[in-house]
Protein backbone atom coordinates (compact mmCIF):
# COMPACT_ATOMS: atom_id res chain seq x y z
CA UNK A 1 0.00 0.00 0.00
CA UNK A 2 0.81 3.40 -0.53
CA UNK A 3 2.77 5.07 2.18
CA UNK A 4 0.71 8.31 2.54
CA UNK A 5 3.17 10.70 3.54
CA UNK A 6 5.67 9.91 0.76
CA UNK A 7 2.39 10.67 -1.30
CA UNK A 8 1.40 13.57 0.21
CA UNK A 9 4.94 15.28 -0.20
CA UNK A 10 5.64 13.41 -3.68
CA UNK A 11 8.93 11.59 -2.54
CA UNK A 12 9.54 9.66 -5.52
CA UNK A 13 11.63 6.24 -5.03
CA UNK A 14 15.38 7.01 -5.18
CA UNK A 15 15.09 10.49 -4.44
CA UNK A 16 17.40 12.36 -1.49
CA UNK A 17 13.91 12.39 0.53
CA UNK A 18 13.42 8.51 -0.25
CA UNK A 19 17.14 7.69 0.95
CA UNK A 20 16.86 10.27 4.35
CA UNK A 21 13.27 8.62 5.18
CA UNK A 22 14.69 4.92 4.50
CA UNK A 23 17.20 5.88 7.58
CA UNK A 24 14.44 6.34 9.74
CA UNK A 25 12.62 2.83 8.26
CA UNK A 26 10.96 1.71 11.69
CA UNK A 27 9.81 5.54 11.89
CA UNK A 28 8.40 5.33 8.26
CA UNK A 29 6.58 2.09 8.67
CA UNK A 30 4.59 2.78 12.16
CA UNK A 31 3.65 6.17 10.86
CA UNK A 32 1.90 4.19 8.05
CA UNK A 33 1.09 1.80 10.36
CA UNK A 34 -0.55 4.59 12.57
CA UNK A 35 -2.78 5.88 9.58
CA UNK A 36 -3.70 2.18 8.65
CA UNK A 37 -4.70 1.59 12.38
CA UNK A 38 -6.58 4.64 12.45
CA UNK A 39 -8.37 4.64 9.11
CA UNK A 40 -8.35 1.21 8.02
CA UNK A 41 -8.08 -0.57 11.52
CA UNK A 42 -8.32 -4.40 11.85
CA UNK A 43 -11.28 -3.69 14.17
CA UNK A 44 -13.17 -0.44 14.22
CA UNK A 45 -14.34 -0.94 17.98
CA UNK A 46 -17.10 2.25 18.64
CA UNK A 47 -15.42 4.44 16.46
CA UNK A 48 -17.55 4.52 12.81
CA UNK A 49 -15.30 4.80 9.71
CA UNK A 50 -17.72 7.67 8.74
CA UNK A 51 -17.04 9.50 12.14
CA UNK A 52 -13.04 8.97 11.24
CA UNK A 53 -12.76 10.26 8.56
CA UNK A 54 -15.11 13.32 9.78
CA UNK A 55 -13.06 13.87 12.39
CA UNK A 56 -9.61 13.69 10.29
CA UNK A 57 -11.28 15.99 7.67
CA UNK A 58 -12.04 18.81 10.47
CA UNK A 59 -8.45 18.32 11.89
CA UNK A 60 -6.98 19.03 8.61
CA UNK A 61 -9.28 22.19 7.31
CA UNK A 62 -8.34 23.64 10.58
CA UNK A 63 -4.43 23.23 9.94
CA UNK A 64 -5.42 24.53 6.18
CA UNK A 65 -2.29 22.55 4.64
CA UNK A 66 -4.04 22.04 1.07
CA UNK A 67 -2.39 18.35 0.04
CA UNK A 68 -3.20 16.85 3.16
CA UNK A 69 -6.79 18.30 3.79
CA UNK A 70 -7.65 17.38 0.01
CA UNK A 71 -6.47 14.08 0.87
CA UNK A 72 -8.61 13.17 4.10
CA UNK A 73 -12.21 15.79 2.52
CA UNK A 74 -11.71 13.47 -0.33
CA UNK A 75 -12.98 10.77 2.16
CA UNK A 76 -15.56 12.24 3.63
CA UNK A 77 -19.61 10.72 3.24
CA UNK A 78 -20.96 13.41 0.65
CA UNK A 79 -23.55 14.50 3.05
CA UNK A 80 -21.52 15.50 5.50
CA UNK A 81 -18.81 17.30 3.21
CA UNK A 82 -20.60 20.87 3.59
CA UNK A 83 -21.15 20.92 7.37
CA UNK A 84 -17.70 20.33 7.68
CA UNK A 85 -16.49 23.03 5.65
CA UNK A 86 -18.61 25.19 6.89
CA UNK A 87 -17.38 24.10 10.58
CA UNK A 88 -14.01 24.91 9.74
CA UNK A 89 -14.48 28.07 8.17
CA UNK A 90 -16.08 29.67 11.11
CA UNK A 91 -13.62 27.52 13.61
CA UNK A 92 -10.07 28.49 12.28
CA UNK A 93 -8.02 30.18 13.96
CA UNK A 94 -4.00 30.97 15.24
CA UNK A 95 -2.50 28.50 18.00
CA UNK A 96 -1.00 27.58 20.29
CA UNK A 97 -3.01 29.48 22.74
CA UNK A 98 -4.60 28.78 26.39
CA UNK A 99 -4.44 28.81 30.19
CA UNK A 100 -1.47 27.75 32.25
CA UNK A 101 -1.99 26.07 35.51
CA UNK A 102 -2.55 29.34 38.33
CA UNK A 103 1.09 30.54 39.31
CA UNK A 104 3.83 32.23 37.74
CA UNK A 105 3.44 30.99 34.20
CA UNK A 106 -0.06 33.15 34.34
CA UNK A 107 1.71 36.26 32.43
CA UNK A 108 1.98 33.50 29.40
CA UNK A 109 -1.77 32.92 29.73
CA UNK A 110 -3.00 33.62 26.21
CA UNK A 111 -6.95 33.60 25.98
CA UNK A 112 -8.92 32.37 22.82
CA UNK A 113 -12.37 31.22 21.92
CA UNK A 114 -13.88 27.68 23.64
CA UNK A 115 -15.05 27.24 20.00
CA UNK A 116 -18.91 26.06 19.80
CA UNK A 117 -20.34 24.02 16.93
CA UNK A 118 -22.92 26.24 15.08
CA UNK A 119 -26.67 25.04 15.17
CA UNK A 120 -26.96 24.10 11.82
CA UNK A 121 -23.44 22.07 11.92
CA UNK A 122 -25.02 20.37 15.32
CA UNK A 123 -28.02 19.66 13.42
CA UNK A 124 -25.99 17.79 10.50
CA UNK A 125 -23.48 16.60 12.42
CA UNK A 126 -25.56 14.82 15.03
CA UNK A 127 -24.45 15.01 19.07
CA UNK A 128 -21.61 12.57 19.17
CA UNK A 129 -19.67 14.29 15.96
CA UNK A 130 -21.00 18.04 17.24
CA UNK A 131 -18.60 16.93 20.58
CA UNK A 132 -16.19 15.56 19.07
CA UNK A 133 -15.66 18.62 17.30
CA UNK A 134 -15.34 20.88 19.67
CA UNK A 135 -13.00 18.76 21.75
CA UNK A 136 -10.96 18.43 18.58
CA UNK A 137 -11.11 21.98 18.40
CA UNK A 138 -9.42 22.76 21.57
CA UNK A 139 -6.78 19.24 21.04
CA UNK A 140 -5.80 21.51 17.70
CA UNK A 141 -5.54 24.86 18.94
CA UNK A 142 -5.35 24.96 22.82
CA UNK A 143 -4.31 21.80 24.34
CA UNK A 144 -3.02 23.02 27.39
CA UNK A 145 -6.88 24.05 28.39
CA UNK A 146 -7.50 20.71 28.19
CA UNK A 147 -9.56 19.24 31.56
CA UNK A 148 -11.35 16.23 33.21
CA UNK A 149 -14.83 18.35 31.85
CA UNK A 150 -14.16 17.99 28.20
CA UNK A 151 -13.25 14.16 28.33
CA UNK A 152 -16.98 14.32 30.09
CA UNK A 153 -18.53 16.08 27.45
CA UNK A 154 -17.39 13.47 24.92
CA UNK A 155 -19.02 11.11 27.24
CA UNK A 156 -22.07 12.95 27.87
CA UNK A 157 -22.61 12.90 23.91
CA UNK A 158 -21.94 8.61 23.81
CA UNK A 159 -18.30 8.29 23.45
CA UNK A 160 -16.88 5.90 25.43
CA UNK A 161 -13.69 5.60 27.25
CA UNK A 162 -12.15 3.30 24.50
CA UNK A 163 -13.73 5.48 21.63
CA UNK A 164 -12.14 8.50 23.21
CA UNK A 165 -8.71 7.18 23.29
CA UNK A 166 -9.16 6.71 19.48
CA UNK A 167 -10.44 9.88 18.94
CA UNK A 168 -7.74 11.46 20.61
CA UNK A 169 -5.25 9.71 18.93
CA UNK A 170 -6.68 10.51 15.49
CA UNK A 171 -6.27 14.14 16.48
CA UNK A 172 -2.85 13.55 17.58
CA UNK A 173 -1.75 11.57 15.16
CA UNK A 174 -2.65 14.12 12.36
CA UNK A 175 -0.92 17.28 14.07
CA UNK A 176 2.12 14.69 13.15
CA UNK A 177 1.37 13.61 10.35
CA UNK A 178 0.47 17.28 8.67
CA UNK A 179 3.70 18.53 10.12
CA UNK A 180 5.80 15.86 8.47
CA UNK A 181 4.27 16.34 4.95
CA UNK A 182 4.38 20.59 5.60
CA UNK A 183 8.16 20.26 7.10
CA UNK A 184 9.68 17.55 4.47
CA UNK A 185 7.69 19.31 1.88
CA UNK A 186 9.46 22.54 2.86
CA UNK A 187 12.67 20.68 2.73
CA UNK A 188 12.01 19.11 -0.60
CA UNK A 189 11.85 22.16 -2.31
CA UNK A 190 15.30 23.20 -1.18
CA UNK A 191 16.69 20.15 -2.76
CA UNK B 1 -25.16 8.30 26.88
CA UNK B 2 -21.94 6.36 28.12
CA UNK B 3 -21.58 4.71 31.58
CA UNK B 4 -18.50 5.29 31.86
CA UNK B 5 -17.02 7.83 33.94
CA UNK B 6 -14.00 10.72 34.22
CA UNK B 7 -11.88 9.82 37.44
CA UNK B 8 -11.21 12.29 39.91
CA UNK B 9 -7.30 11.73 40.45
CA UNK B 10 -6.06 11.61 43.74
CA UNK B 11 -5.16 14.90 45.88
CA UNK B 12 -1.89 15.70 44.41
CA UNK B 13 0.31 19.35 43.53
CA UNK B 14 -0.15 20.40 39.92
CA UNK B 15 3.84 22.02 38.99
CA UNK B 16 2.94 25.52 38.20
CA UNK B 17 6.80 26.29 36.55
CA UNK B 18 8.48 23.91 33.81
CA UNK B 19 10.19 21.85 35.38
CA UNK B 20 13.21 19.29 35.26
CA UNK B 21 11.91 17.46 38.14
CA UNK B 22 10.42 14.13 37.24
CA UNK B 23 6.85 14.39 37.86
CA UNK B 24 4.02 11.86 37.58
CA UNK B 25 0.76 11.51 35.63
CA UNK B 26 -2.96 10.89 36.49
CA UNK B 27 -5.54 10.00 34.34
CA UNK B 28 -8.67 11.47 34.34
CA UNK B 29 -9.96 8.55 32.12
CA UNK B 30 -9.67 5.14 33.25
CA UNK B 31 -6.43 2.61 32.19
CA UNK B 32 -7.12 -0.60 31.67
CA UNK B 33 -6.79 -2.88 34.72
CA UNK B 34 -3.75 -5.00 34.51
CA UNK B 35 -5.47 -7.87 34.40
CA UNK B 36 -7.88 -7.67 31.53
CA UNK B 37 -5.20 -6.85 29.21
CA UNK B 38 -4.58 -9.69 26.61
CA UNK B 39 -1.39 -10.62 25.05
CA UNK B 40 -2.08 -8.11 21.99
CA UNK B 41 -2.65 -5.32 24.34
CA UNK B 42 0.70 -6.13 26.19
CA UNK B 43 2.82 -6.51 23.30
CA UNK B 44 1.29 -2.82 22.08
CA UNK B 45 2.91 -2.09 25.45
CA UNK B 46 6.88 -2.48 23.40
CA UNK B 47 8.22 -2.16 26.63
CA UNK B 48 6.54 -4.91 28.84
CA UNK B 49 7.62 -2.55 32.11
CA UNK B 50 5.40 0.11 30.81
CA UNK B 51 2.39 -1.93 32.26
CA UNK B 52 3.16 -0.04 35.32
CA UNK B 53 2.29 3.13 33.68
CA UNK B 54 -1.50 4.39 33.83
CA UNK B 55 -0.90 6.63 30.39
CA UNK B 56 0.06 3.65 28.30
CA UNK B 57 -2.60 1.38 29.67
CA UNK B 58 -4.92 4.09 29.11
CA UNK B 59 -3.34 3.99 25.65
CA UNK B 60 -3.27 -0.04 25.36
CA UNK B 61 -7.43 0.55 24.85
CA UNK B 62 -6.51 0.68 20.73
CA UNK B 63 -3.91 -1.60 21.01
CA UNK B 64 -3.04 -1.25 17.40
CA UNK B 65 -2.74 2.61 17.53
CA UNK B 66 -0.29 2.78 20.53
CA UNK B 67 2.00 0.27 18.81
CA UNK B 68 2.79 2.31 15.84
CA UNK B 69 3.00 5.12 18.14
CA UNK B 70 5.50 4.14 20.39
CA UNK B 71 7.67 2.63 17.52
CA UNK B 72 7.01 5.69 15.67
CA UNK B 73 8.43 7.49 18.36
CA UNK B 74 11.19 4.82 19.18
CA UNK B 75 12.90 5.76 16.18
CA UNK B 76 12.33 9.11 15.84
CA UNK B 77 14.56 9.99 18.89
CA UNK B 78 16.75 6.32 19.85
CA UNK B 79 18.19 5.74 16.23
CA UNK B 80 21.58 6.41 16.71
CA UNK B 81 22.36 6.47 12.46
CA UNK B 82 23.45 9.97 11.80
CA UNK B 83 21.01 12.61 11.12
CA UNK B 84 20.96 15.50 13.75
CA UNK B 85 22.39 14.47 17.51
CA UNK B 86 19.85 13.00 20.20
CA UNK B 87 20.60 15.91 22.49
CA UNK B 88 19.01 18.57 19.83
CA UNK B 89 16.01 15.72 18.74
CA UNK B 90 15.50 16.32 22.96
CA UNK B 91 15.51 19.88 22.53
CA UNK B 92 12.77 19.59 19.51
CA UNK B 93 10.88 17.84 22.18
CA UNK B 94 11.17 20.28 24.68
CA UNK B 95 10.82 23.38 22.81
CA UNK B 96 7.61 22.04 21.41
CA UNK B 97 6.35 21.27 24.73
CA UNK B 98 7.06 24.68 25.98
CA UNK B 99 5.28 25.91 23.07
CA UNK B 100 2.14 23.85 23.58
CA UNK B 101 2.30 23.91 27.33
CA UNK B 102 3.12 20.17 27.92
CA UNK B 103 5.02 20.53 30.85
CA UNK B 104 4.89 16.80 31.82
CA UNK B 105 6.66 16.41 28.02
CA UNK B 106 8.71 18.96 28.79
CA UNK B 107 9.82 18.18 31.73
CA UNK B 108 10.47 14.49 30.16
CA UNK B 109 12.65 15.80 27.01
CA UNK B 110 14.44 19.16 29.09
CA UNK B 111 16.08 16.06 31.44
CA UNK B 112 17.38 13.96 27.96
CA UNK B 113 18.12 17.28 26.49
CA UNK B 114 20.37 18.47 29.62
CA UNK B 115 22.05 14.38 29.96
CA UNK B 116 22.88 14.27 26.25
CA UNK B 117 24.09 17.84 25.63
CA UNK B 118 25.58 18.49 29.02
CA UNK B 119 24.20 22.31 28.64
CA UNK B 120 21.73 22.00 32.16
CA UNK B 121 21.52 25.80 31.98
CA UNK B 122 20.53 26.17 28.18
CA UNK B 123 18.10 23.87 28.29
CA UNK B 124 17.16 25.45 32.03
CA UNK B 125 16.84 28.69 30.54
CA UNK B 126 14.58 27.40 28.21
CA UNK B 127 12.29 26.04 30.44
CA UNK B 128 12.48 29.30 32.52
CA UNK B 129 11.70 31.73 29.55
CA UNK B 130 10.20 29.84 26.80
CA UNK B 131 10.75 29.29 22.99
CA UNK B 132 12.48 33.61 22.87
CA UNK B 133 15.14 32.47 25.69
CA UNK B 134 18.81 33.20 24.20
CA UNK B 135 20.83 29.99 23.24
CA UNK B 136 23.68 29.76 20.78
CA UNK B 137 22.25 30.43 17.32
CA UNK B 138 22.48 26.57 16.26
CA UNK B 139 20.37 25.71 19.14
CA UNK B 140 17.95 28.96 18.73
CA UNK B 141 18.03 28.20 14.85
CA UNK B 142 16.34 24.37 15.91
CA UNK B 143 13.60 25.82 18.60
CA UNK B 144 12.59 28.32 16.37
CA UNK B 145 12.01 26.00 13.24
CA UNK B 146 10.49 23.41 16.02
CA UNK B 147 7.75 26.98 16.84
CA UNK B 148 7.53 27.04 13.27
CA UNK B 149 6.28 23.95 12.75
CA UNK B 150 4.00 23.69 16.06
CA UNK B 151 2.46 27.02 15.59
CA UNK B 152 -0.77 27.67 13.25
CA UNK B 153 -1.12 28.68 11.11
CA UNK B 154 2.14 26.95 10.46
CA UNK B 155 5.02 29.27 9.34
CA UNK B 156 7.69 26.97 8.53
CA UNK B 157 9.73 27.71 5.20
CA UNK B 158 12.78 27.82 3.42
CA UNK B 159 14.04 30.52 5.52
CA UNK B 160 14.14 28.32 8.61
CA UNK B 161 15.99 25.30 6.31
CA UNK B 162 18.67 28.02 5.13
CA UNK B 163 18.78 29.08 8.65
CA UNK B 164 19.59 25.15 9.72
CA UNK B 165 21.99 24.67 7.11
CA UNK B 166 23.79 27.64 8.21
CA UNK B 167 24.60 26.27 11.89
CA UNK B 168 26.07 22.55 10.67
CA UNK B 169 22.61 20.45 10.04
CA UNK B 170 22.51 18.08 6.71
CA UNK B 171 18.99 16.87 4.86
CA UNK B 172 18.66 14.07 7.52
CA UNK B 173 19.29 16.34 10.47
CA UNK B 174 16.74 18.48 9.30
CA UNK B 175 14.67 15.57 8.49
CA UNK B 176 14.94 14.24 12.25
CA UNK B 177 14.31 18.31 13.43
CA UNK B 178 10.96 17.71 11.35
CA UNK B 179 10.34 14.02 12.56
CA UNK B 180 10.73 15.44 16.57
CA UNK B 181 8.63 18.20 16.82
CA UNK B 182 6.29 17.15 14.73
CA UNK B 183 5.28 13.94 16.66
CA UNK B 184 5.56 16.25 20.06
CA UNK B 185 2.94 18.19 18.38
CA UNK B 186 1.03 14.01 18.85
CA UNK B 187 2.34 13.59 22.17
CA UNK B 188 1.81 16.93 23.91
CA UNK B 189 -1.73 16.19 22.89
CA UNK B 190 -2.41 13.36 24.06
CA UNK B 191 -0.55 13.79 27.62
CA UNK B 192 -2.21 16.93 28.14
CA UNK B 193 -5.66 15.91 26.89
CA UNK B 194 -6.48 12.86 28.65
CA UNK B 195 -5.16 13.62 32.56
CA UNK B 196 -2.82 15.42 34.23
CA UNK B 197 0.74 16.34 35.80
CA UNK B 198 1.81 15.87 39.38
CA UNK B 199 4.64 16.74 41.32
CA UNK B 200 6.25 13.74 43.32
CA UNK B 201 6.29 13.35 47.16
CA UNK B 202 9.68 14.19 48.43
Amino acid sequence: MTDVIDSLVGIAPGSKLDAIRAQRIEARKHAQASFTSLFEPKQLGGVTTDERHAIASFVTGLHGEPKTDAFYAAKLPANLRSAVAAEVAAAKTKGPYGHFPKGPLSVEDTPGPTWKVSDAGRAALGPRLAAAFEHTHMLVFHPRDASAASLQSLLDAGWSTDDIVTVSQLVSFLSYQIRVVAGLGVLASTL
Amino acid sequence: MSTDKTLTPPPHTEPVVFTRDMLDWLPWLEPMAEADMTEHHIKSLVDAARVKSPYFRLLARDPDVLEARTRTDKDIFYNPEAGLPRAERELAAAATSRLNGCIYCASVHARFAATYSKRVDDVQRLLDEGVEARLDERWEAIVAASVALTALPMTFGKDHVERLRAVGLDDAAIADLIGAASFFNWANRLMLSLGVPATQPK
